[in-house]
């Protein structure tokens, strides 16, 4: 399958935005972790943002960059939401509140445990009535959603926002899921690959194939070893930069998604 | 944008349990006999004024050889699945055609294994709260969303693409469109799609907080309706393209529509704008007129809005004409395994030359407006349409048909 990328999000600490994160992946100044970056979801409502949970706010962020520099309406893009646990922190807030004798359990709480959540709520702020789909292959999820987003693109010949997100879990949950650093990142997909974009060759192939492509810088490969979301750092890093590139994530262990970027 | 007409893709096997019974003849049967399995809420100390549609003796054994860090509800209802109806033997004939690598599995569910952390949560710490070793070990074999997925990839020794989509009460009726998509660009020869999702505290006080359980048996389009009974179930169906099985008779997915409401978290759009977008996307995609759908398995819920709304939206693009039923009075709302629920009794209308009716609808709501069946009725069928739409305003229509 062939794409282009027509839009890029990203949000984690020191990788504030794609303007930033651009210059530090494609090594034009260095990375440093700083302290955690606080979401605009600005798309939303006011009354929906007051209340929306933190997974909604770093995805919608990532979203919305990346569709604006898409330059696409919104309402004519399909999206993908990848995450490997989704709401953690809604989930928390649920299963403290079912331990005790009351259980008393809001209704905004139980709608936002779903795991299409942030894909529910930017859908309620673009009102987009395309397909969209939220997903997890645990530690691969987002290379499970990089492969059905494009397979979507290509198969559907309608544009893609693929969105991957994944947040520390609140105490104790997150001894359960030991994701020590918050990353969101978005990319837009479409299956016209012409002069001026990036594009990219997405293949599905076996393990035997070749090694998973690692971060060079040791925090950066930190990153992208720590959170699920993290894993298309490489990717990122490849779209950052000039000429073409490959790049290996894995899949479930005996499979390998194998990109060919030009940037 | 009109979609193009798909190639059929063959239900090739398939599978299903729900509180009505193991296997696709126990839950046909107790279709034709309107034998609801919906029974007074009875699960763990749930103290909540609601029936439910629980699948029998899932507390009486656990997984093992190899499985053990899997077992939880979710699971077990999902091996469960997996044993009925020669499912195995038809998976292990696909290894035999295909290779392990070139068989796909996606799965759907709606809250996974959180019953699990439900229970975890009880048993924190006094003094730390924290949570227990032995559960957070198996918390990504249980809870995480994928852990559907990687139990039935390990258990039936795949090693193709896998994926758990997850978007609600819709989850396991996307997974045949995703299906679809992998087969016609060729990520796999054939797919295990299915769905499971099983009861927990979760969603039986969410949908009480939402005032969305019904006191009684659900009446799905009844003027008197009040609400929803909750349900569980497994389903499975193994996926290969009509291009390589051609087989006259065989059953098929013949198209798919998905959108969104862009509207609300947990209230249908009220036209109904996203559900006839996904219906006429899969009628387009299965080259149908509407008139040539022989019944239409609603997802009505028994909810006031939701079938309501249904209704405008059948309506609109069908008229008054197509026969349309709601089989929740049977199996309740089995949330993020509806999907493949309702396909694969779809699939037993095809084979059998059945209709369902609307079990528990006593009256016909004099405010819908298209042709609602109350009554069973024996007649042949060549094409189903089924609806499934959930939280988040998420909306999936599949037609299937006999080749």
């Amino acid at each position: 399958m062939r794409v282009a990328i027509v839009g890029v999000g990203l949000l984690s600490a020191g990788l504030e935005g794609w303007v930033k994160g651009r210059e530090v992946l494609g090594g034009m100044r260095p990375f440093y972790f700083d302290s955690l970056p606080d979401p605009d979801a600005g798309l939303l409502p006011a009354n929906e943002r007051r209340r929306s949970t933190v997974g909604v706010r770093w995805a919608l962020h990532v979203a919305q960059e990346a569709m604006a520099q898409s330059r696409l309406d919104p309402r004519d893009v399909a999206t993908v939401f990848a995450s490997s646990g989704g709401e953690m922190g809604v989930l928390d807030q649920l299963c403290r509140a079912l331990a005790t004798t009351e259980r008393i359990i809001s209704p905004t709480l139980f709608h936002q445990s779903v795991h299409n959540t942030a894909a529910g709520y930017w859908g309620i702020a673009t009102s987009c009535q395309q397909s969209s789909t939220a997903l997890s292959c645990y530690d691969d999820s987002c290379a499970a959603g990089l492969l059905e987003a494009a397979t979507y693109a290509t198969m559907e010949g309608c544009p893609v926002l693929f969105v991957s997100y994944d947040l520390p879990a609140p105490d104790p949950l997150i001894r359960a899921r030991p994701i020590q650093s918050a990353f969101a990142t978005a990319l837009v997909l479409t299956a016209s690959p012409a002069a001026g974009t990036a594009n990219a060759t997405v293949a599905l192939a076996s393990a035997d194939c070749g090694d998973v492509t690692e971060m060079s810088d040791s925090e950066l490969e930190r990153l992208r070893a720590d959170n699920p979301s993290g894993r298309l750092l490489p990717m990122l890093r490849a779209l950052a930069g000039t000429g073409t590139s490959s790049v290996c994530m894995n899949l479930l262990g005996d499979q390998r998604l194998v990109m060919e970027v030009e940037a | 944008m009109s979609p193009e007409p798909m190639t059929p893709v063959t239900l090739s096997a398939y599978t299903l349990v729900t509180a009505n019974g193991r296997g696709v003849n126990a839950v046909s049967q107790a279709l034709r006999e309107c034998r609801s399995g919906l029974t007074p809420c009875n699960f763990e100390d749930a103290l909540l004024k609601t029936y439910i549609g629980r699948v029998d003796g899932l507390e009486e054994f656990a997984l093992e050889d190899g499985l053990e860090r899997f077992d939880c509800r979710n699971n077990r209802l999902g091996w469960l699945g997996l044993q009925q109806d020669g499912f195995m033997v038809s998976v292990a004939e696909a290894k035999q055609r295909y290779g392990t690598d070139r068989i796909a599995v996606i799965m759907g569910t709606s809250t996974s294994g959180i019953l699990e952390t439900e229970h975890a949560y009880r048993n924190r710490d006094p003094h730390t709260g924290a949570l227990q070793g032995s559960f957070t070990s198996r918390y990504r074999y249980t809870h995480n969303m994928f852990s559907l997925g990687h139990f039935v990839r390990s258990y039936l020794g795949l090693r193709g693409p896998a994926l758990v989509i997850s978007t609600a009460c819709s989850s396991s009726a996307k997974v045949f469109a995703t299906a679809a998509r992998y087969l016609q660009v060729g990520l796999c020869d054939a797919a295990i799609v299915g769905g499971v999702d099983s009861l927990c505290l979760t969603t039986l006080y969410g949908f009480s907080s939402l005032q969305l359980l019904s006191s009684q048996p659900c009446r799905p389009c009844d003027e008197d309706r009040d609400g929803l009974s909750l349900g569980e179930a497994a389903g499975y169906a193994l996926l290969e393209s009509s291009q390589k099985v051609r087989r006259k008779g065989a059953i098929a997915l013949l198209g798919y529509g998905e959108s969104t409401d862009g509207y609300h978290m947990s209230h249908p759009h009220p036209e109904g704008v996203g559900a006839i977008r996904a219906m006429r996307q899969a009628l387009n995609r299965a080259g149908l007129q509407p008139a040539d759908i022989d019944y239409i398995n609603l997802h009505g819920t028994a909810t006031r809005a939701n079938d309501t709304v249904e209704d405008k939206a059948v309506h609109e693009v069908f008229g008054s004409q197509t026969a349309a039923s709601s089989t929740k009075g049977w199996t309740g709302h089995a949330l993020g395994a509806a999907g493949i629920t309702e396909a694969l009794i779809s699939a037993i209308c095809l084979t059998q030359g059945f209709v369902p009716g609307t079990l528990n609808c006593q009256r016909v709501d004099s405010a819908l407006c298209s042709h609602i069946l109350r009554e069973n009725q024996s007649r042949p069928v060549r094409r189903v349409l089924s609806n499934i739409f959930g939280f988040g305003g998420n909306n999936c229509s599949l037609v299937l048909g006999v080749l």
